[in-house]
């Protein structure tokens, strides 16, 4: 069975000046589908320039990436545009939510994407709030919820379109170890019991447990599975 | 469909985000509302003086002037030469059997104004029974009409209104002699409604003129007046000029409307540049304000285009409501709002600015215009930014 994410000879180098620098190099991965990896390792090790590339926002300067069998390496700005919308949902350390929509209006944007009606988009908004347990909060603005709450707000709408992959930059890196515990069970059960794969770029060891395989990164290459 | 939609969608989102941000808001929507507001006050002023002069006239009558004068003031017609003109083809006769055409004298009086009470000149015109027999429109609004043979005058509306003094009852003194104001006559708004009116055998008794500025003549109908004049200018005992009523009074604005035309483009640039860089700046600020936003939404898969129109839109849309503020101001303050001016002949005009249905529609193409321009290039940049690169801007 072909993995869900295949990853072959990648390589990403910036250009600074007239320096070069060489983030990822010649990385090969591939990743199961219904997998929960948490990538690790220290700051500069290219492991959030991997998943950059994995979700799309980014392109190699080298290598292959394969999703689900398409490769995404050489899609255009547009057509890479339209396969994040359909295939990828994603979850940022600061939550990126747009302040001035309430939680609702922010779990809808990925469907505003999509054919769905409005009574249609507004059943999958309703069934995203209630799987992150957030039904009593759907109207009420970012500013007006806790940390984990807009997290959670976060995660229903990268789960609302039911994409292919979970994208998640630091998730818990802005919450406390309560909060952060209870966000990551959230991705654990999305995992476990939605058969969603999740890719998680970390520094807490703590967070990388939650996670079925934790990877290593260094200097932009893997450094082999972390215990 | 789900295009427009995503940029409708995106238009509100950006929208709904302008009173977080409206100090940087209120430089779009302030610049704008200044650059219609004082266009569209300019413009006015020329609609306006330029409504008065073309309203004044019929097509029915006709004015001679001596050949290469530009106005009334500067032309001279002989008391024969007047009598050729009346017995010209194509003049319509009154039911007395005589020419409906009416020798005028324009003379130029000094009276101070109300506004400044400084002196200006104000158009003095010297008719008989045909003028006024000839211009329906004129009416005698208040007091009686003047007697001829005694000094007395009436006073246009407008010229009552404009200058000191001029009230039925009082005696005022042009050029050393005494004249008593015995009336004043309204004249549907033209530009008649600036002068006052006197006898023309009166006038050119006390002033010493043997002959008359210019000659009004009924025509029989519109049509007459090409023969009315092929046959002044083929006649050799004249050099004059002939010209429809209306097409006289228009041309007296022409200078007024270019200089004003002039004045409202140099003045529309210099500003709707200043507003142009205000919403260059504003929306600038608005994309880095929201890097993040964009950054996000592009990351959801909302595409560089609608990133764009949404951009633009929010531009022209705080344009627009700048542009409507600009051009109900102007509307407030200036419409119907009386001024006088030197016209052709160096005596005042009175007349209202007009801010026309006309004048507010080209207000709001131009804050669209210029709200485009300003959205343009700050909306290139938000859908150029790169994606991974402003997700990091957090």
């Amino acid at each position: 069975m072909s993995p869900l994410v295949s990853i072959r000879g990648v390589s990403k180098r910036y250009t600074r000046g007239k320096q070069t620098v060489e983030v990822l190099r010649k990385l090969d991965l591939d990743i199961a589908s219904g997998d929960f990896l948490a990538l690790m390792g220290p700051s500069g090790s290219g492991k959030t320039t991997l998943l950059n590339l994995i979700g799309g926002l980014d392109q190699p300067s080298d290598g292959e990436i394969r999703v689900n069998d398409k490769r995404i390496d050489q899609l255009s700005s547009n057509a890479l545009a339209k396969w994040r919308a359909r295939h990828v949902g994603f979850i940022f350390q600061f939550y990126n939510l747009l302040p001035v929509l309430s939680a609702e209006a922010n779990v809808e944007l990925p469907l505003l994407l999509t054919d769905l009606s409005k009574a249609q988009r507004k059943k999958a908004v309703a069934a995203a709030l209630a799987v992150v347990g957030l039904s009593e909060r759907a109207t009420h603005k970012p500013n007006e919820l806790s940390g984990g709450q807009q997290q959670r707000v976060a995660i229903a709408r990268a789960l609302v379109a039911d994409p292919t992959l979970l994208v998640c930059d630091e998730p818990t890196g802005d919450l406390d170890r309560k909060t952060a515990d209870e966000v990551l069970t959230l991705l654990q059960d999305l995992n476990r019991n939605y058969g969603k794969t999740i890719i998680m770029v970390t520094h807490d060891a703590k967070a990388a447990e939650f996670a079925t395989h934790r990877l290593h990164m260094d200097k932009g290459a893997l450094a082999g599975e972390a215990p | 469909m789900k295009f427009m939609t995503q940029t409708l969608q995106l238009i509100l989102i950006n929208l709904k985000s302008v009173p977080s941000r409206w100090g940087a808001t209120l430089v779009i929507v302030v610049g704008l509302a200044g650059v219609v507001g004082v266009v569209t006050a300019l413009q006015s002023m020329s609609a306006g003086m330029v409504a008065t002069l073309r309203s004044t006239g019929s097509p029915n009558r006709a004015i001679v002037l001596k050949g290469g004068s530009n106005s009334e003031l500067s032309s001279f017609i002989t008391r024969d030469q007047a009598v050729v003109i009346e017995q010209a083809e194509g003049v319509a006769k009154g039911e007395d059997g005589r020419a409906l055409a009416s020798g005028e004298l324009i003379l130029i009086a000094e009276r101070p104004l109300r506004r400044s009470k400084t002196d200006s000149n104000v158009s003095m015109r010297g008719v008989g029974a045909a003028g006024f027999a000839m211009r329906p429109e004129v009416k005698i609004v208040d007091g009686r009409p003047f007697k001829p043979g005694l000094q007395e005058i009436v006073v246009g509306v407008k010229a009552l209104e404009q200058f000191v003094g001029l009230e039925v009852g009082s005696t005022v003194q042009i050029r050393g002699s005494q004249w008593a104001v015995v009336g004043t006559f309204s004249s549907n708004g033209d530009a008649h409604e600036s002068e006052v009116w006197v006898d023309i055998g009166t006038a050119q008794s006390a002033f010493r003129r043997n002959g008359y500025s210019s000659m009004l003549v009924q025509l029989q109908e519109p049509t007459a007046f090409d023969a009315f004049k092929d046959s002044l200018t083929a006649d050799p005992r004249l050099q004059v000029d002939v010209l429809n009523e209306i097409e006289y009074f228009s041309a007296q604005s022409r200078s007024f409307t270019r200089i004003i035309g002039v004045l409202v483009t140099v003045v529309g640039i210099i500003m709707g540049l200043g507003a142009v860089f205000a919403a260059l700046n504003t929306m600038y600020s608005a994309v880095a304000a929201r890097t993040v936003e964009i950054a996000t939404l592009r990351a959801l898969g909302f595409g560089g285009s609608v990133v764009i129109l949404a951009t633009i839109a929010e531009a022209m849309t705080l344009a627009l409501l700048g542009g409507a503020i600009g051009g109900l101001g102007a509307y407030a303050f200036f419409n119907g709002y009386t001024v006088s001016t030197l016209g052709a002949g160096f005596t005042q005009v009175a007349f209202s600015f007009r801010v026309t249905p006309g004048l507010l529609i080209t207000g709001m193409v131009l804050s669209l215009f210029v709200g485009f321009l300003g959205g343009f290039f700050p909306a290139l940049r938000a859908a150029r930014m790169q994606i991974a690169v402003a997700l990091r801007a957090a």
